[in-house]
């Protein structure tokens, strides 16, 4: 039988260890991708389209492919996901109807993404016929971000003062008018900070957009700024492999040489992406706060 | 009199405000129910016609070992795929469970102010770290490397695993450090007043009474692995058998699918059968979600 | 708005199972103060938040009876809420100006309302401050954060806001209990002045303060109205026992 002294010491040194390991494995993590990854990005690197066979080809379609996902998905996702969150946290009465749709929410969040895909392949890009496109992968998106949207907003509204809310409505406002003029306001460093982190992670999707916008770009004309033209690249419906799609496919199916080159320097762009993503959330955030609370 | 106006107007202004923000809120809600009732309805009804319409046995898709839609005759045992989506996301559990517990008491237990300030940002990023990124530092690190000490080639269910586990070990241990930061702090004053160590105080009282809620991080990341597609797919190297050894090359539900599901045509035996695997990964998401249910209500008592 | 302010019949609201307001027949008058005093959890602020059906946002709470505003039953279903709650301010315990600037706090409701015009605007803004006794101190910064005006200006800038949009009622609920001796006599002063102009209800534990100010009082206990008379006569010569030992500061 050990002193207890002893366990614990053992104990301590265990959990330090381990904590210790975990740091090192999620730093060399990093560290890998940024040395390996770095080392490859140039200019040259992020605006030039890529090769297939040949060495030296670029992201650049890809890079412009993921944000402009992002952005469209983030335009649909917003309104509906603030629309829904606002019911919930406002509008939904204490009922069987407000436990299915919180089950809903629940199980939508925990949906594996490549089901999501699998969905859009079947309705968007078939039923609806919109094809490997941007718009069926901002869509899929959307279904797949939607549940942490509407998380997102809750909390957000829920940590509205009560007193806030009682005072609006005292004076005679209306209660959509309460909500939006008075609750979403003092909301919004939540919502806003949620919201991009929310983004990093549809920056970062792939699974559900492999049967949804598609696993090839076409040629596309950077001067050609008509949205209805194929060949610009602001055409929501063209097909567009975004750059996670880009690192998933040159890994299982690159022929060109420098494919593992062109991965690092991609998974590196992403990771910084999401860093970014997190910083900026961090940050605005904060900045939102004080600038709302008038306190320092 | 001008005042009885003024409010009248003002009336119709506001029922009209009410109405056009309670039917915006709503139709946004119905969008949600809807998807979610398309989705499950067609995942189940796609997922179900092999069964009816291809007459493919539940038995045999559920047991039969062997893959192969499109030989003569076709062939639907999914069980491989099935036993490779279990074990790797089981063992990627197992493996992280410990380690995010260790890593969430020392944030909270040990270097609180450290650990608060620069560990939890940190462990929340790698959070939000691509999946395929995961993916590709496997294959470029974690197979080699498997490929060098042990036989075969590096991939299978080992390598699946692993990668699996760092993937979730940031939400497990995000969710476990929450649970142990909630435990009101007169529980463990209790115990050191006791004179307890610190560990007799975190295994006697910290573990037991956050354990629902740990397990609810468990959970969470056991389904996060278990709907992961393409970090795995990268890994495990897509042969469609029960493997022999842990390093040997196997599959899982989603690395089928995703491989096959661009090459079948819809409404063919071998799309319905891909079906059919997503709609058991769609039951093992009602089965996660259930059972998380279950564990929050046991924590909240 | 008829002479007599507002009129409660037999009201009784319940959360839950809970009954926290037990049949309770009251008239408030108009252009006075009324004081309702009790220890605490005896219902007098759940009573309070029923006048401007202000308890509809606890998803649990019911209630049964009548009140009558002039000749209008607030929970008649026709009755428009929005509409009842701009004739009835509200101030409470804590203070809670929004996170707008002082001007803005002010001149939020009533341009809601319908006073688009700037200069007429500013007249108001400036009108409700002096009324509450702020304009002084906050003419030269009306654009700055309302929350940096320390809690007893906050409390003050709150009563504006309510009277900004005109309402013929106010209620308040224990509006100096969160502040220091010096602020809670301006809010005392303030609310003496503004009797001239409202029916004001106010809630307070404080039976120095509900002697000071309100020239009607009613004492609460577990839900019940056990006393209603001059605040004179209620303090010098209370009828109930209850009354005179609550008073007295035997409990509570």
């Amino acid at each position: 039988m050990m002193k207890p002294k002893t366990v614990d010491k053992i104990a301590t040194a265990v959990i330090i260890g381990v904590a210790g390991l975990i740091v090192l494995v999620l730093a060399g993590l990093l560290g890998f991708i940024m040395v390996r990854g770095l080392g490859h990005l140039s200019f040259d690197f992020l605006t030039s389209p890529p090769q297939s066979i040949r060495a030296g080809g670029g992201i650049g379609p890809q890079l412009f492919n993921s944000l402009f996902l992002l952005v469209l998905t983030m335009i649909i996702t917003v309104p509906l996901g603030i629309g829904a969150g606002i019911y919930m946290s406002e509008y939904a009465k204490a009922n069987k109807f407000t436990d299915f749709i919180r089950l809903v929410v629940e199980v939508l969040s925990s949906f594996p993404s490549i089901v999501v895909g699998l969905f859009g392949l079947l309705m968007l890009v078939n039923y609806f016929g919109l094809g490997f496109s941007l718009m069926a992968g901002a869509l899929a998106l959307t279904i797949f971000n939607l549940p942490l949207m509407v998380r997102i907003t809750e909390q957000g509204l829920k940590s509205v003062p009560r007193e806030q809310k009682e005072a609006a409505l005292a004076l005679g406002l209306t209660k959509w008018k309460t909500i939006t003029s008075i609750m979403l306001p003092i909301a919004l460093p939540i919502i806003v900070s949620g919201t991009i982190l929310a983004a990093g992670r549809v920056f970062g999707e792939a699974a559900a957009l492999l049967f949804t916008a598609g696993m090839s770009s076409p040629r596309l004309d950077f001067t050609d700024w008509n949205p209805l033209s194929p060949v610009s690249p602001l055409n929501p419906f063209r097909p567009a492999e975004t750059l996670a799609v880009h690192i998933w496919k040159i890994n299982s199916e690159g022929l060109a040489p420098d494919a593992t080159e062109i991965a690092a320097g991609a998974s590196a762009v992403l990771v910084i992406t999401v860093l970014l993503f997190n910083l900026v959330a961090r940050w605005l955030g904060r900045f939102m706060y004080r600038k709302f609370t008038a306190t320092k | 009199m001008a005042q009885t106006t003024d409010k009248k107007i003002s009336a119709n202004n506001h029922f009209a405000e009410e109405w056009v923000g309670r039917i915006y809120t709503t139709l946004c809600v119905l969008v949600l129910v809807t998807t979610i009732v398309a989705m499950v309805y067609f995942v189940a009804s796609r997922g179900l016609s092999t069964f009816f319409k291809n007459d493919v046995n539940v038995l045999e898709l559920l047991t039969g070992l062997k893959w192969s839609p499109e030989g003569q005759p076709p062939a639907f045992g999914a069980l491989p795929f099935i036993f490779g989506s279990f074990s790797t996301s089981i063992l990627a559990a197992l493996l992280a469970a410990p380690l995010s517990f260790c890593a969430a008491v020392f944030m909270i237990e040990i270097t609180p102010k450290f650990g608060r300030k620069y560990l939890q940002p940190v462990i929340e990023l790698l959070a939000g770290i691509p999946s395929v990124v995961y993916g590709f530092i496997g294959l470029s690190v974690i197979v080699p490397f498997f490929r060098d000490v042990f036989p075969g080639q590096g991939v299978g269910i080992a390598a699946g695993a692993l990668v699996l586990s760092i993937m979730i070990l940031p939400t497990m241990t995000t969710v476990a450090t929450d649970a142990l930061a909630s435990l009101p702090s007169g529980l463990k004053e209790g115990s050191y007043a006791l004179g307890a160590t610190r560990w007799q105080t975190i295994y006697r009282v910290v573990l037991p009474t956050t354990l629902p809620s740990l397990l609810t991080g468990v959970v969470l990341g056991l389904a996060r692995a278990f709907g992961e597609a393409l970090a795995v797919q990268m890994v495990i190297g897509n042969a469609p058998f029960i493997p022999r050894s842990l390093f040997e090359s196997a599959s899982t539900l989603t690395s089928a699918i995703t491989l096959s599901m661009g090459n079948t045509v819809s409404g063919s035996a071998h799309n319905n059968a891909l079906w059919s695997l997503a709609l058991i990964l769609m039951l093992m998401t009602f089965v996660f979600v259930f059972i998380v249910r279950w564990l929050e209500k046991r924590s909240k008592l | 708005m008829a002479d007599k302010g507002i009129s409660v019949k037999d009201l009784s609201v319940y959360y839950g199972d809970n009954k926290a307001v037990k049949n309770v027949t009251i008239d408030f008058n108009n252009k006075d103060v009324t004081a309702l005093i009790g220890p605490s959890g005896c219902g007098k602020s759940t009573f309070l938040r029923t006048l401007n059906r202000m308890n509809d946002l606890i998803p649990n709470a019911r209630m049964t009876g009548e009140i009558w505003i002039g000749d209008e039953d607030i929970n008649h279903p026709k009755t428009d809420v929005v509409l009842l709650r701009r004739r009835i301010g509200m101030v409470w315990q804590r203070p809670n100006p929004f996170h707008k600037s002082i001007y803005e706090n002010i001149a939020f409701g009533p341009r809601y309302h319908g006073l688009k015009n700037k200069s007429q605007l500013d007249d108001l803004v400036e009108e409700s401050l002096r009324k509450a006794a702020l304009w002084e101190e906050t003419k030269d910064r009306l654009h700055t954060s309302a929350l940096k005006l320390s809690g007893g200006q906050q409390q003050r800038l709150c009563i504006a806001r309510s009277i900004a949009v005109k309402p013929d009622i106010i209620l308040m609920d224990e509006p100096a209990s969160a502040l220091d001796p010096v602020s809670t006599s301006k809010v005392e002063e303030l609310i003496s002045e503004l009797k001239q102009d409202y029916c004001i209800v106010i809630v307070t534990h404080n039976m120095h303060q509900a002697a000071r100010i309100s020239s009607k009082t009613a004492f609460f206990l577990s839900g019940e109205l056990v006393e209603y008379d001059n605040t004179e006569t209620m303090f010098t010569n209370p009828v109930k026992k209850e009354t005179s030992d609550y008073i007295s500061g035997r409990f509570g």
